[in-house]
């Protein structure tokens, strides 16, 4: 007996009773049903994925729970279907898991604000809208999961709103995320005239029967790929790939909580989630999954590189998001998706822990985010240093911490990989080369941050303190779950065989390419953590040296390459000049053709108004004149 | 006394016992909250008597009128217009509750005749005989125009008459079309009747349909607006008082739609899928041009007014794809449209009456003083801008998802992908809005003391928002209404389509049989009898 709804409810009923009732109770009412339904839907997660493990033929590891028919019209009919299988139940258990946590540090970095109670009604929501994305076996239903977390993450990042900067981060997420929703909308109005379903089981079952019984699939190639790249267009939107990354960096306006869960840990890999799901569409295209896989790829170098110069904090863990997701999109492309969402997980854990432990820092230094007034912190906030590292030698992918093997596996997948767009080798040399890069960067911030003299402004000084347990707690956990979830997760490789029934057990990679990506890999991090060392903690004045040599190059990167300026120019202004222009017509066009109309008519009634001059002897005239005409005509 | 009729009646009497019946004004508004709940609630009992498995026209309720001319008084209620009657029944007494305190002047002809408009709605909707019809039309232009030009903002003048011209110029073309159509029905089958019902069954030769589709058409294409016949609502919301301004948004408009389905689709069906590539074509301009204008708006009320333009061209994509599913969105984003926007015409002017100005530079922050009413007004932003979960969504993505799926529309893809933009326009327009006017700093001293909403405010948009919640996660119940009465409309055009084109092959063969009368529309009554060959 699965209880599938009961994973959603709990936050649902929580958000409306702090929203509805909230103002009758205090903070720790409000903190505990918000954490405590998180919690709650966790454990029902927990059982129902157990229940689901212990069905014993892996292939018939599905369950669902209908709740109601939400639309049927025509050929529509959408109910409001949850289905759990081995891929939603990770899923499941990754937001709720990572979810809690985030929410019981939250109690703790938003107590004294304000807007405490609306501040966890937004994070209850997110996590309801979240779960209704990767529970929705119907694609319409997980796009009202899909929108509805771009509307929790408009909300969030401008949480401040007081401050014109966050509104318009939040605006800017929304409207950057609706373009790629377009995408995703017509991707969906071709899968549904290919397939007369938006349901993903019906989908599969129509394919796998053609291929069974050897008819002619729904679709052809060249529609499985424009609907594939439509999709993946949404997948750029809401997962922050290139050309739509441009809002993540932004959104860090947030409370940092927030750009834990959302922007890093959950919402952000929806994405990845929503090809991992769709794999057997991406399965007839092997053009668009080459594209998926290059903009990957690209994404991952790309901002890796903008990351190694970034000052705040937070921008560069958003940077280095925006990376890691390239990874996963790399990982997808190239058909490893086990690999691609067990990166998914290990990098929740991770950078949910960077963010988190980043936000400690934050807090300690009374809002400083900027990593040259830190440094020399270990000291002070020694839980916080201890849990960094973890999650800076996981993301950096060094044995045994789990981003050394998830990412390790994805770069062997790439390595092997056949696209007809581009090499495996060249994928894997820019997968290579970013997770070089990542360990470069990562050294920087943790250097900057713990290491060193303090650079802390003196006002700043004196009350710098570890944080209160509910956030030192969250820390903690996640730091163990760095270290030992990917061991864990390819110990007999447990995580590939759980999701096996959606992508078959994964094929053994020769050994001699295992070894050498392994050592490759391995010497990546190693080599960059240790120039950030040299860099920043042994010859500090050598990067400021090297800044200043390549001057316009330093600052071309500093300034992201510049891109928020062109999408300026060649987006958002001509935009705006349409909408003037069109103003202009409306107003000496349109509107000035129905005032005329208006005019000659009231002209032409003028002028007739002399033929009713009110004397009898004109009109006796023209009667006469009328009378001889018509008889003239009619003759 | 039948249902309908009380629907129709009510409003009316209580119209005519507000403005003769001397008490205080506090009294007057009382009673005309009374009669406007009265009447949403009998609106209410009709849908709980509205049968949703069938199709055909309901407590249809008929007795002679004047039977010399073939008129009746006809009343009925089918899918179609269930929805937008309800939808009236609701909007009114939130309009009468939002009166008090933001009508200065003359309160109680403003509540009879926001009455009388009611009842006059009503009976456009319910009323089956085109003169009966027409005359409920016409008689809902002119309490629509007085409230414009009394209540309305300083250009109200203008604005009262461009909005009475420029309807009743369609309107006038309309009356033409119905006569010509009674009289093309007498001659062929020797019965004058302006019964709907009958009428609808006539069929007639194409060159004789455009004509009179044309008049039809273009008298429902003013009032949706369709572009580029629009111009008239921008300046009529803007000057037009707060309720005008919800009910001319929330139910005016809708009578273009109503009047293409219920008229245009079934009498003329050859006509109107000859002309759906142009009117769909138009509603796709409409939603691309209406979202680019209002995003660069200074005035608020504007900027919704052309969101307006933008929403209602969703309608007319929908219904001429001529799919269940397009024709349901169409008539689903007219009662979303009628719902979101009509709140956010009300959320506009609890911002005017407490500022006296909707310029959206004079304002910033506002969230600060007003955090209920800045929450309400996100939500229905959202709405508006047809975020799933919300009343809009359901709508477009029936409308966009028919259209997409059409069989006879040309070019069914391309017009659905340019309407699609429209999904990063509203969110562009609105959000940018509601952040110039909600976020950032407090920074004009002016709105340092705004009080937020009261509970008076708050009873009036409460149950909007409510009702923005229930369409967009429960919109089965409003669908299943719709449902039987949509698919019998497209059979019967489809069928009697087809019914046309044969009719036209035997013509071709036989082309001196019953050539098909010329009429020029303006003279059909003083035309000489046509002689038979």
């Amino acid at each position: 007996m699965f209880l599938l709804r009961y994973i959603v409810l709990p936050p649902l009923i929580a958000l409306l009773a702090n929203l509805l009732l909230g103002r009758w109770w205090g903070r720790k009412t409000t903190a505990t049903l918000a954490c405590g339904s998180v919690l709650l839907s966790f454990l029902v997660s927990l059982r129902d994925s157990y229940y689901l493990y212990m069905i014993t033929l892996p292939e018939t590891r599905v369950a669902s729970d209908v709740m109601f028919t939400w639309l049927s019209i025509g050929r529509f009919e959408i109910p409001v279907e949850f289905v759990l299988d081995p891929l939603s139940g990770a899923m499941c258990l990754i937001i709720t898991g990572v979810g809690f946590l985030i929410h019981l540090y939250s109690v703790g970095y938003m107590w004294h604000d304000p807007g405490f109670r609306r501040f966890f009604v937004y994070l209850n929501l997110f996590i309801v809208f979240m779960l209704l994305l990767v529970l929705a076996d119907n694609l319409l239903l997980l796009f009202v999961g899909w929108e509805g977390v771009g509307l929790c993450s408009y909300l969030l990042i401008g949480f401040w709103h007081a401050d014109m900067k966050n509104a318009s981060a939040g605006k800017k997420a929304f409207v950057v995320n609706r373009i790629g929703d377009l995408g995703f909308l017509i991707g969906l109005l071709l899968v549904f005239a290919a397939f007369n379903t938006l349901s993903v089981s019906e989908m599969q079952e129509i394919i796998s029967d053609a291929i069974a019984r050897h008819l002619p699939l729904p679709l052809a190639p060249l529609a499985a790929t424009v609907i594939c790249l439509c999709l993946f267009v949404g997948a750029c939107g809401k997962s922050a790939q290139i050309p739509l990354y441009v809002w993540l960096p932004d959104a860090m306006a947030g409370p940092t909580p927030v750009s834990a869960l959302i922007h890093a840990a959950t919402m952000v890999t929806a994405g990845v989630y929503m090809i991992a799901r769709l794999h057997f569409l991406y399965a007839f295209s092997p053009f668009a999954s080459g594209v998926v896989a290059v903009v990957g790829a690209a994404t991952a170098i790309y901002a890796a590189i903008i990351g190694l110069a970034q000052n705040d904090i937070k921008k560069v863990l958003a940077y280095s998001t925006v990376s890691q997701l390239g990874y996963m999109f790399l990982a997808v492309g190239v058909g490893a998706y086990t690999f691609g969402i067990f990166h998914l997980a290990t990098h929740a854990f991770f950078k949910a822990l960077l963010f988190l432990g980043s936000g400690s820092v934050i807090h300690a230094l009374s809002g400083e985010q900027d990593l040259r007034k830190m440094g020399g912190l270990c000291r002070r906030l020694p839980v916080t240093f201890w849990t960094f590292l973890a999650g800076t030698l996981a993301i950096a992918g060094v044995w045994p911490l789990a981003g050394f093997f998830s990412k390790d596996e994805i770069l062997i997948a790439a390595r092997l990989a056949e696209t007809p767009l581009i090499s495996g080798r060249a994928l894997f040399a820019v997968g290579l080369s970013a997770a070089f890069l990542t360990a470069f960067y990562m050294g920087r911030l943790f250097v900057m941050a713990f290491l060193g003299p303090c650079r802390v402004e003196a006002d700043k000084q004196h009350h710098i303190h570890e944080s209160p347990w509910t956030m030192t707690v969250p820390l903690i956990v996640l730091a163990l779950l760095s270290a030992v979830g990917g061991a864990a997760g390819v110990y007999h490789h447990s995580f590939a065989r759980w999701l096996s029934p959606l992508y078959g057990a994964p094929d053994a990679a020769p050994p001699a390419v295992e070894h050498f990506v392994m050592a490759a890999s391995l010497a990546v991090a190693f080599g960059g953590l240790a120039l950030s060392f040299l860099f920043y903690l042994q010859a500090p004045t050598l990067p400021d040296r090297l800044a200043r040599t390549a001057g316009w190059l330093y600052r071309w990167v500093a300034e992201k390459f510049y891109v928020d300026e062109l999408y300026e120019w060649i987006v958002v202004r001509p935009v705006y000049y349409v909408g003037v222009a069109g103003q202009a017509f409306d107003k000496h066009v349109v509107d000035r053709a129905v005032n005329w109309t208006g005019g000659g008519l009231k002209g032409a009634g003028f002028l007739l108004s002399f033929f009713q001059s009110g004397n009898v002897g004109t009109y006796a005239i023209w009667f006469l004149i009328g009378v001889s005409i018509l008889l003239h005509v009619m003759r | 006394m039948n249902i309908l009729s009380a629907l129709v009646f009510f409003p009316i009497a209580g119209a005519l016992l507000i403005a003769i019946w001397p008490c205080a004004e506090r009294t007057s508004w009382r009673m005309a909250l009374i009669a406007s709940a009265g009447e949403f609630l009998l609106s209410l009992k009709m849908a709980l008597l509205f049968d949703p498995n069938s199709g055909l026209m309901q407590m249809v309720e008929q007795s002679e009128w004047i039977p010399t001319f073939g008129i009746t008084y006809l009343l009925g209620v089918d899918g179609v217009s269930l929805g937008l009657v309800v939808l009236t029944g609701a909007l009114t007494p939130i309009v009468v509750l939002s009166a008090w305190g933001s009508i200065q002047k003359q309160i109680r002809a403003y509540l009879a005749g926001m009455l009388l408009l009611e009842g006059a709605m009503v009976g456009s909707f319910l009323a089956l005989d085109l003169v009966l019809f027409f005359l409920f039309w016409e008689l809902m232009l002119i309490p629509m125009a007085i409230l414009i030009g009394v209540w309305g903002g300083p250009r109200r003048i203008y604005s009262a008459i461009k909005f009475f011209l420029y309807t009743a110029f369609g309107s006038a073309l309309m009356l033409v079309s119905i006569l010509s159509l009674a009289y093309l029905h007498m001659e062929s089958r020797n019965l004058l009747t302006f019964n709907f019902l009958i009428l609808k069954d006539l069929i007639l030769p194409p060159h004789v349909s455009l004509y009179l589709f044309l008049g039809f058409a273009l008298a429902f294409a003013i009032k949706v607006p369709v572009f580029p016949f629009h111009t008239w609502l921008p300046d009529a919301h803007t000057e037009a008082p707060t309720g005008g301004s919800v009910i001319l948004a929330g139910v005016l408009l809708k009578f273009g739609v109503y009047g293409f389905f219920r008229f245009c689709l079934p009498l003329f069906p050859d006509i109107a899928m000859r002309a759906a590539p142009w009117l769909a074509g138009l509603g796709v301009v409409g939603i691309v041009y209406g979202a680019l204008v209002s995003m660069v708006q200074t005035d608020i009320k504007r900027l919704v007014a052309f969101s307006s333009v933008s929403h209602l061209g969703f309608c007319m994509l929908g219904l001429f794809a001529f799919t269940v599913e397009g024709m349901a969105g169409s008539l689903f984003v007219c009662l979303a449209h009628g719902v979101s926007t009509g709140a956010l015409f009300l959320l506009v002017g609890f911002l005017y009456d407490r500022r006296h100005t909707r310029d959206i530079s004079e304002f910033g922050g506002i969230t600060q003083v007003m955090p209920f009413y800045a929450a309400v007004f996100v939500i229905t932003a959202l709405a508006s801008a047809g975020l799933p979960g919300l009343c809009g969504f359901v709508g477009e993505f029936l409308s966009l998802a028919g259209a997409f799926l059409s069989q006879s529309l040309p070019h069914a893809r391309l017009l659905t992908v340019a309407a699609a933009t429209a999904v990063i326009l509203s969110a562009v327009y609105l959000l940018w809005m509601v952040q110039r006017v909600f976020f950032g700093a407090l920074s004009n001293d002016k709105n340092r003391r705004l009080a937020d909403l009261t509970l008076r405010e708050r009873c009036a948009i409460l149950p909007l928002i409510g009702l923005m919640i229930w369409m967009g996660v429960y919109p089965e119940p409003i669908l299943a209404r719709m449902r039987p009465t949509l698919d019998m409309l497209r059979t019967f055009v489809m069928l009697k389509r087809g019914q046309i084109e044969r009719e036209l092959q035997r013509n071709d063969t036989a082309p001196d049989i019953a050539p098909a009368p010329m009429e020029k529309p303006g003279s059909p009554a003083d035309r000489p009898p046509r002689e038979t060959v």
